[in-house]
């Protein structure tokens, strides 16, 4: 099959399983913890820059108890959450705020219908997908200043949003070509498997990225498998398009249950789509299966897993010294992973690289936020500490774990930006054949 | 200025009162209301906010069931800014006598309460929070009713009747009934007491009407005769959220714990039975909480997990006819009708009238009837006129049993200033104008919060009330201390609700707001005790 042959999913019917979970494990009924704190609203990075948001508290647990059950909420406020959830990372009460939030513009959303904009910007796995033969023509309209006020203009996509360039061809499309130039022996031992969630950035705009993967874990002896995925769902579930998005999570835990059954750890790059997979199917679109959570146990964020091998002791450390500094953006979709920073502990591993964690919240751009017209001021203001760190370091890199942080500190600093993965292949000593692609280290 | 002499002066100022006091407005009779507190502060103030559809008393009290399906479509009609139609379901459980759904439906059905069996599924599919195990369900016409709207409904309606005339129509609230005047075995007025002054006045009557459930005894007592009223307590626990749409009632005998209502932000959850024997008697027992909760959680799986607001009690005041020995059967087997009393009669005593018993849902028809008696000794003979007309809306309408009317007001911009209780969305101007409305009257912090709902959210007052008696004294100009001690009082009297309930949820948020009101601003340390608070220590 050509990654062409992918069905286009249809993204019409849907079951409101949340309504089927029992309520007190609901995300709405978490505001029942709300201590009237006020830790989320002085954390909320979008709070802080404009008055167009109230803040978390107030849109969140507080509106949450003057909502009409099953009406959509009359606060449209809500819209300005940025959904970055740093504010129920946060919560010393356990309340789940982003999620009310994000449930809250799902309801606006059933009623009203979504905007042309956000549509088109939660479907970023079929521009993806339909984009790449036409890849010049499009970088070009990407690119073209004229081009992009006229889309702002019409569409309210910023011109200022850091859009991603097509690649021209598909990481499926190579991995495909790939095991047929380089059939890989038949692995039975699952313990020795591992699957590869690429999402869509990774698919079509920066296939280097899952190159580099698929390379480091071959290296460390594991049998990749890639089997047919999509979007992760979370544009859409931002956007507050529920139907779309539980329909992209129904399909993915469709197609790795099997594989989270048999034990074999499914891993990505893309730090935003293993939270979606790991938390948000089930705590957000209210996906509360026992695939659902089997897919979710199973599920790592690469830098994660391969800090859970060198704890098993399987990770192998002979790195070559990398003799660099580079600050380090920690996104806040990898924050609400709850497991530390395992880049840092792994690049810990590699002798000569210093690596260290700007403090700054959020980059501001939080998924498709950043890109429409009437937030990008929000989004720059809230990533200006983060800029100003880069600048007063006179860093020429940023090592980031999520595709639009990354695009968007560039947009800001003007930075190179890095994948941590490119620093571990790298320090193994590991290439990959793709003219697009310049390694961070060496020639 | 109070007037001094008026036809009638009507005693308590709770929905039977206030509903009496219109309705002799109507009959162009003078009236003057007078309340010990604010106006629904006792039984009114401190009930569930159910509209009975009668479904509850279908099968032990056939007559309060028909006067409650009554009463329910003429308050729907004439009070609609109060009322809420939630409808209402009856559901079993496999708990339940097996027997009871099918005299429970010759019952309503006979008493003209229109039901509607449902399978469980459909129950739930309305209600997806019920408990999987039910045996039967019906739909029913309860619906919520807010009766501080309702009685605020009634007495802007007899001040708008009476708007022409200084000698009437006028509530004197904070004001106590410490003597019936008599001449010749007749009542002739009363003297009454300013609680917070101590000043006392006169006010002359051609009659007066005891509407001061359960201290309907007390006043009666005072020209020195007996009324004999069953006083039965009863606790209730507010939910911080609504948990269901649909009222929902336990289909078994009554007993404790059979009813959840969802009425503004919260649910309530109610109720116990327990025969006390003083008419302020508002403790609550923590037996009383775990069993309501208990009960709750039988139908609603989980409930009990969810937070607690706050938990309060009120007074039921159940009538006893001298003649029936009831022994020692609990309050919910007493009977829910309501006696119209006319001392004339019974005690030889003109001018005076008691009206005792009944329902919120039956007030507009306990004062009806009251007034018929009152008008009788007066020789008036207009006749009741109030189940025709709808109420004016009043102007202080709030309507906070809609719940997301402050929310959709807040986004479009018609609540501005800044935002003082903001579990409640109460705003600065919002308390000014409250404030205003008491004009050279004293304002407690508690009488704004019936007025706004201010500090009845999840915090309980934690961060609003500072704030709202910054505003106090700012407005009324009240000297540090009397501001302190109003903070003082308002933050007590919140706390004193969340006690019964201190585990988990509210016992984080008192922990936090003691931390805010005691250990940060020392605030029992900012006023030396009365005499008598050092007395109870």
């Amino acid at each position: 099959m050509t990654d062409h042959d992918q069905p286009v999913y249809d993204l019409s019917g849907h079951t409101p399983l949340i309504e089927q979970a029992p309520l007190a494990r609901q995300a709405a009924f978490s505001a029942d913890h709300c201590l009237k704190c006020n830790i989320c609203t002085a954390a909320c990075p979008v709070a802080a820059v404009t008055p167009l948001f109230p803040g978390p508290k107030t849109v969140g647990p507080q509106a949450q108890r003057l909502r009409e059950p099953g009406q959509p909420s009359p606060d449209h406020a809500v819209d300005y959450c940025s959904s970055c959830g740093i504010c129920t990372l946060v919560c010393p009460h356990g309340v789940k705020v982003m999620e009310i939030n994000t449930q809250a513009k799902a309801r606006i959303v059933e009623r009203d219908g979504l905007s042309l904009r956000n549509w088109f910007l939660s479907r970023n796995e079929l521009w993806g997908r339909l984009g790449t033969p036409f890849a010049p023509l499009l970088n070009f309209g990407v690119r073209s200043r004229l081009l992009r006020l006229l889309a702002e203009k019409l569409f309210k996509v910023s011109a200022r949003g850091p859009l991603p360039g097509w690649a021209g061809y598909t990481f499926r499309g190579w991995w495909q070509r790939e095991q047929k130039q380089h059939p890989r022996p038949a692995q039975h031992d699952d313990s020795q498997r591992v699957v590869f969630f690429h999402g869509c950035s990774t698919n079509t705009y920066e296939p280097f990225i899952g190159k580099l993967a698929v390379a480091v874990l071959e290296h460390i002896g594991l049998h990749v498998e890639i089997p047919p995925q999509t979007c992760c769902g979370l544009p859409a579930q931002s956007n507050g398009d529920f139907d779309a998005a539980r329909c992209y999570a129904r399909h993915n835990i469709e197609a790795l249950a099997d594989y989270a059954r048999r034990g074999i750890p499914i891993v990505g790059t893309s730090a935003s789509c293993m939270t979606a997979i790991k938390g948000d199917y089930r705590h957000v679109l209210g996906l509360d299966d026992d695939d659902a959570q089997l897919v979710a146990v199973h599920t790592y964020d690469f830098m994660e897993f391969l800090w859970k091998l060198h704890q098993e002791g399987r990770l192998p450390t002979g790195f070559q010294p990398i003799e660099r500094e580079y600050p380090y953006h920690a996104p806040c979709q990898l924050k609400a992973h709850g497991f530390g920073r395992p880049v840092l502990d792994v690049l810990s591993l590699i002798p000569g690289l210093k690596a260290w964690e700007i403090d700054a919240d959020c980059c501001g751009i939080a998924g498709t936020y950043g890109y429409k017209a009437e937030k990008r001021a929000i989004a720059e203001l809230v990533g200006w500490p983060l800029a100003e760190q880069v600048h007063a370091a006179g860093a020429g890199t940023v090592i980031c774990d999520t595709e639009t942080c990354r695009w968007q500190i560039t947009a800001l600093t003007g930075a190179n930006t890095i994948h941590p993965v490119e620093l571990v292949a790298a320090a193994y000593g590991l290439t990959i054949t793709d003219k697009a692609y310049t390694p961070p280290v060496g020639e | 200025m109070t007037p001094t002499a008026v036809d009638v002066l009507v005693v308590g100022g709770g929905a039977t009162g206030a509903a009496a006091a219109y309705d002799l407005a109507r009959r162009g009779v003078r009236v003057l209301l007078v309340e010990q507190s604010d106006l629904s502060t006792g039984t009114s103030g401190r009930y569930h906010g159910l509209l009975h559809s009668g479904g509850r008393y279908a099968v032990g009290d056939p007559g309060t069931a028909a006067e409650c399906i009554t009463e329910n479509r003429i308050l729907r009609h004439i009070a609609p800014f109060a009322i809420e139609d939630t409808g209402g379901l009856f559901v079993a459980t496999p708990d339940d006598p097996a027997d009871h759904p099918a005299r429970w439906v010759d019952a309503c059905r006979a008493a003209g309460i229109d039901i509607d069996a449902l399978t469980p599924a459909q129950a739930r599919a309305q209600e997806p929070a019920l408990t999987p195990h039910i045996t039967a369900a019906y739909r029913v016409p309860d619906a919520a009713c807010d009766s501080f709207d309702l009685v605020h409904g009634f007495v802007e309606a007899m001040r708008a009747l009476c708007a022409h005339s200084t000698l009437c129509g006028d509530l004197l609230a904070y004001h106590r009934v410490i003597r019936l005047v008599t001449n010749d075995n007749s009542v002739v007025g009363a003297e009454v007491e300013n609680v917070r002054t101590g000043d006392r006045q006169v006010i002359h009557a051609a009659c007066v009407l005891n509407a001061a459930g359960p201290w309907a005894g007390m006043v009666a007592g005072l020209s020195g005769i007996t009324v004999k009223v069953k006083l039965d307590r009863g606790t209730m626990v507010a939910m911080n959220t609504r948990w269901v749409n649909t009222i929902i009632n336990r289909l078994r005998p009554a007993d404790d714990g059979d009813i959840i209502v969802p009425v503004g932000t919260v649910a309530v959850l109610g109720t116990t039975s327990v025969t006390t024997n003083r008419p302020g008697d508002h403790h609550v027992e923590n037996w009383e909480v775990s069993k309501i909760l208990g009960e709750a959680d039988a139908v609603i799986p989980g409930i009990r997990q969810g937070r607690a607001l706050r938990a309060w009690a009120g007074v039921r005041p159940l009538y006893e006819p001298p003649d029936i020995d009831h022994g020692d059967t609990s309050g919910h087997g007493v009977q829910r009708r309501f006696a119209v009393i006319d001392h004339r009669v019974r005690d030889q005593l003109g001018g005076l009238v008691t009206v005792v018993g009944g329902k919120l849902t039956t007030c507009r028809l306990m004062a009806e009837e009251a007034v018929n008696v009152v008008c009788d000794q007066l020789g008036v003979d207009t006749p009741c006129t109030t189940a025709a007309e709808p109420l004016p809306l009043p102007a202080f309408r709030q309507q906070y049993h809609r719940l997301d009317h402050r929310l959709r007001k807040l986004e479009h911009g018609q609540l501005p200033g800044q935002l003082i209780c903001e579990c409640e969305l109460v705003t600065r101007p919002q308390i000014e104008a409250a404030i205003a409305g008491y004009g050279d009257h004293p304002v407690a912090l508690d009488d704004l919060r019936r007025d706004l709902r201010l500090g009845m959210g999840p915090c309980q007052s934690g961060f609003c009330s500072v704030r709202a008696a910054g505003i106090l004294h700012e407005v009324k100009e009240h000297s540090n201390l009397k501001v302190t001690r109003a903070l003082k009082d308002f933050v007590d009297e919140r706390f004193r609700g969340v006690k019964p309930l201190l585990w988990g949820h509210q016992l984080r948020q008192l922990y936090l707001d003691e931390l805010i009101y005691r250990r940060t601003l020392g605030l029992d340390r900012l006023i030396a005790p009365t005499p008598e608070e050092r007395l109870d220590s």
